[in-house]
């Protein structure tokens, strides 16, 4: 726990630095402690994790009413570990990425507050302390999105929908926490002694309103919309630390309220959290696959992953629910193995689509192509990071999907009736996702960095600067390890899934370099894989340099036709149109075709536009119907104020006959 | 899937030998459709071993490759290739004890052919060239659609047998053969033999045989390609089919598998194999000879019904017990 605090303390040295030092020094400084911070909150969670042993701090003089209660135990020093490793990874990119306003005062401060108010939240023990780290989170990162609003005019309005649904979130959390903690004292110790005599409806009632908070957080379907608006328009940094850490506390707060706090709670519960999470994964994979600009990709299939988080948090507590201890335990492994997986190759993906915004001045798919001649590095890391996600085997999405899908097919053998279905939802939406992910990535990749330059800027990219690709790389260690040996990691997320009603059974993983579930029988050996892929590899180009001359470079095949120039190429938006094509009863895409005829004949056509736009269907029709009316609400009341004094004189006069007339 | 079956000696022999008999084999089946199209058609067709004269002649070959190719180009007949090779080295073709058996899980089986769609897909795109992006395109998209249908139904096939280790599936079908003629293992297996004609190009999802623009799929993908590059992707192509050919049957009619630890049995398997597969291969072109190619936007219907088909599996097979 000290180490914990020191980490803490040496973030506010940092902050410090950061208010005093020199614009030039700053940055390196500043980033430099933070990590050092991180570092140590790294080393103290691993600790915790490794040890088993929980520790805290209390201390009645940082905050006013029940001062600061902080609690690292595996589950919370799990997202600790994972944060502090994401915010190493930030702030060493950092150093090279903050150029003009990101240097500022302003901007390095809220850098390291959001980090220190991140970190802070796995580790609060108690309402307020909760409450208050979460609200820094929002409020410092809702500034952080604004940093370069100077510059990119939507960051305003991103900030805005994200600042409102934050605050409806928070709202919403506040308020499922007060009435948990109305009957006992505002710690979690407290509330975990009480949760069991409280009344059912009561616990539903706060379980739902958490939900709604965490889950807008974890950016579920229907409470996602500020999340492809703001990640994409935050600076990359930033976005990077939003979409692997920030995110995820949303399923922390899910875990922390239903299994911990609550302790399981009933069946229906975990539907609820199953079918947020079967649409999320469904929705935003679908709207991941559609998009063009690259890191609204990549914010959608944030949704798409944290969707599938939800399945397996929801069937943990399911299978939990209905009296199944270990699969649920097996079931919450795979879901936080895959939160943890998501942190780095998300992470590592989006600080890439930084990278290639800062090479090439764009991040639309259809403005790039051929990067990976102009910037091979950048393009290498950005592929370890997508092989991960679409869970090629030997990448941590793999080991992490595997998991998933075992404890799930666990949930099967055993005869859970009730449960069957929520099981059945769960896997056809794993199964949905997978191939479209697949898609979605060898599009980012195929379009974005293979082919020809579509436009100037990638035409003349350059790499970025060394630091921006040691914070990648940071991020792709963990892709990579936990792919090759998850054995070495799956005894730590293992402890820390052990928390309420899923904590009876021992283990259901065995340890060692592979995997190997018992009671279903299921293992992989994913370095036992690698070797055998490298070995066959190998052959089979030791061979074939022994059978020929290498290749000679020629033109591309013409088809008969002029030289193959880059507009001729399929772009981001036709590489997608089939599926987009499939799957138009759900994304209802909006498609304008524009013919101009010649003069001389009605046949022949002068000029022809094609545009076509997937809107988020769920913000069209739930949230803009909202907005309108209060803005007519708005609009209307505007009337009553013309500054006249004599009406508002009025007003008063009337209010005041009014109440008197009650009143008697 | 635990050690203590036959030695290890054993399951490199088995490994090899299933390595081997998908590199002849695969080509071999492809030859074997042609010819039997050829002849219900009415002409004599080309010999049945005339995909290994291709190959030798590719592989001999020199490779070219357009200037704006990076190296993925270059990489993606390997990765194909070797991912093929891993996968049909450790599923259980004519044994049930390969090496890595332990690993040789249905979802690993199932991603690794997938990786080598990715690589191809990509590969497409590398050389920016028209043709390219529309086959890759094409070709990830039914790949897509695919893989859910493949996946649920292979889960209908763990929930039967209690496990998703592939050698273990086909030695419980072995030892309970009623499994074969349950509702679910016939509704996997529609959903599965879709699957497998869509991800081996065949029709009526794609034409091998067409090199017009509007209707290829695979081909368009691998159009740049030439020579031995050309070889290793055709080579790649060819085992993919063998190897899918050789589960199906004997995910579904698991018979004259070894499980023990006999080299004979071993060699037994090699033939019962070969007939198994020769016989879909004939079924399998005997349909293509009377079906047209389906259009490419009725191609996901085809998909989603073998989609539904695996989600029905799974239920009837939740629903029996």
């Amino acid at each position: 726990m000290v180490l914990f605090l020191a980490g803490l303390g040496c973030c506010v040295l940092g902050l410090v630095a950061a208010m005093v030092l020199s614009i030039e020094r700053r940055v390196v400084v500043a980033s430099l402690s933070g990590s050092l911070g991180c570092l140590l909150t790294f080393v103290a969670a691993s600790h915790v994790l490794i040890s088993g042993r929980a520790a805290s701090f209390h201390s009645s003089l940082l905050l006013p009413l029940n001062g600061v209660s902080l609690t690292l135990d595996p589950l919370g020093a799990l997202f600790v570990a994972m944060t502090s490793f994401v915010g190493i990874a930030t702030l060493v990119y950092y150093v090279g990425y903050a150029k003009s306003e990101l240097r500022s005062r302003t901007a390095l401060s809220l850098l390291l507050l959001f980090l220190m108010s991140l970190l802070s939240v796995p580790a609060a023990s108690s309402v307020v302390t909760l409450m208050f780290s979460w609200e820094f989170m929002a409020l410092s990162s809702m500034l952080l999105i604004m940093v370069e609003q100077r510059r990119h005019v939507e960051a305003r309005s991103a900030a805005q929908w994200y600042g409102a649904m934050t605050q409806l979130g928070a709202a919403s959390i506040l308020l499922g926490l007060l009435l948990l903690s109305l009957k006992s004292g505002q710690t979690f110790g407290d509330i975990r002694a009480h949760a069991s005599a409280m009344s059912p409806t009561l616990r539903s009632f706060a379980f739902v309103l958490t939900l709604i908070g965490f889950a807008s957080k974890a950016g579920a379907v229907p409470f996602h919309v500020w999340l492809p608006k703001a990640h994409p328009e935050a600076p990359s940094h930033v976005s990077a630390l939003m979409s692997s850490a920030m995110v995820a506390m949303g399923v922390y707060g899910i875990v922390r309220v239903g299994d911990d706090l609550l302790a399981g709670g009933t069946l229906w519960w975990w539907v609820v959290v199953v079918a947020l999470g079967v649409v999320s994964a469904l929705f935003g994979a679908l709207h991941a696959v559609t998009s063009v600009d690259l890191k609204r990709l990549l914010a959608y299939s944030t949704i798409d992953i944290l969707g599938l988080v939800l399945i397996g948090v929801g069937c943990s507590g399911a299978l939990a629910a209905t009296g199944h201890p270990g699969d649920a335990h097996l079931a919450l492994i795979g879901a936080l193995l895959l939160v943890v997986s998501h942190a780095s190759f998300k992470g590592c993906l989006f600080l890439g689509a930084g990278a290639v915004e800062r090479a090439t001045g764009s991040r639309s798919l259809d403005q790039l192509g051929g990067l990976i001649r102009r910037i091979p590095i950048t393009t290498a890391l950005f592929g370890v990071g997508a092989l991960s996600i679409v869970a090629v085997p030997a990448f941590s999405g793999f080991t992490s999907e595997w998991l998933l899908l075992q404890g799930l097919l666990h949930g099967f053998v055993d005869k859970s009736s009730p449960t069957l279905i929520v099981l059945l939802v769960g896997v056809v939406a794993l199964a949905l996702t997978g191939g479209l992910t697949a898609v979605t990535f060898v599009k980012a990749i195929g379009i974005g960095f293979l082919g020809q330059a579509r436009s100037t800027g990638a035409a003349s990219a350059h790499e970025v600067p060394r630091a921006m690709q040691f914070g990648m790389g940071i991020l792709c260690i963990p892709c990579v390890a936990l792919g090759v040996a998850p054995g070495l990691v799956i005894p730590l997320v293992s402890r820390a899934a052990d928390v309420g009603s899923a904590s009876v059974v021992s283990r259901s993983v065995e340890n060692g370099i592979g995997l190997t579930l018992d009671h279903v029988r299921g293992a992989i050996e994913p370095m036992l894989l690698l070797a055998g892929f490298l070995m066959i590899v190998a052959l089979i180009s030791g061979v074939k340099s022994l059978l020929r001359r290498p290749a000679r470079k020629v033109e591309a095949w013409r088809g008969g036709g002029d030289r193959p120039t880059a507009r001729m190429q399929y772009t981001a938006t036709s590489y997608a149109e089939p599926l987009q094509r499939v799957f138009a009863d759900v994304l209802r895409p909006e498609i304008d075709v524009e013919v101009t005829h010649a003069v001389e004949s009605h046949y022949y056509e002068q000029s022809l536009s094609y545009e076509s736009r997937v809107d988020d269907a769920v913000e069209r029709l739930a949230y803009q119907p909202v907005i309108r009316t209060f803005t007519r609400v708005g609009l209307a009341a505007r009337r009553l104020q013309n500054g006249s004094v004599h009406r508002y004189l009025a007003f008063g006069f009337v209010a005041l006959l009014i109440v008197l007339v009650v009143l008697a | 899937m635990t050690p203590d079956g036959p030695p290890l000696g054993y399951a490199i022999i088995a490994s090899i030998l299933q390595v081997a008999l998908i590199v002849l084999g695969g080509p071999l089946l492809m030859g074997l459709m042609a010819k039997v199209r050829a002849r219900a058609e009415g002409r004599v067709g080309a010999p049945i071993h005339q995909p290994l004269r291709d190959l030798r002649k590719l592989m001999g070959k020199e490779g070219l490759r357009a200037h704006h190719s990076s190296a993925v180009l270059a990489v993606a007949p390997l990765v194909v290739l070797g991912s093929t090779t891993l996968a049909v080295a450790i599923s259980p073709l004519v044994t049930t004890h390969p090496l890595l058996s332990a690993s040789s899980d249905l979802f690993v089986i199932v991603y690794l052919l997938l990786t080598g769609s990715i690589a191809m897909a990509l590969a497409g795109l590398d050389t920016g060239t028209a043709f390219g992006g529309m086959g890759s395109s094409r070709a990830i998209t039914i790949g897509a659609l695919a893989e859910p249908a493949l996946l649920v139904a292979v889960i209908a096939l763990s929930i039967q047998a209690r496990t998703s280790n592939l050698p273990a599936i086909v030695a419980a079908t072995i030892t309970h053969p009623v499994w074969t003629s349950t509702p679910t293992r016939l509704l996997a297996l529609v959903a599965i033999v879709i699957v497998v004609i869509a991800e081996t190009g065949r029709l009526p999802v794609d034409n091998p045989n067409t090199h017009l623009e509007l209707t290829m799929i695979h081909e368009a993908m691998t159009l740049e390609y030439a020579g031995s590059d050309l070889g290793l992707v055709t080579l790649g192509a060819a085992m993919r089919l063998g190897l899918l050919f050789a589960l199906l049957m004997n995910l579904f009619v698991p018979w004259g598998v070894a499980t023990g630890s006999s080299i004979l049995g071993l060699l037994a398997a090699v033939v019962f194999l070969a007939l198994k597969t020769s016989l879909l291969a004939v079924a399998v072109s005997l349909i293509e000879v009377h079906s047209a190619k389906l259009r490419l936007f009725r191609v996901p219907e085809l998909l989603a019904g073998g989609f539904v088909l695996a989600v029905l599996a799974v239920i009837t097979q939740l629903a029996t017990r």
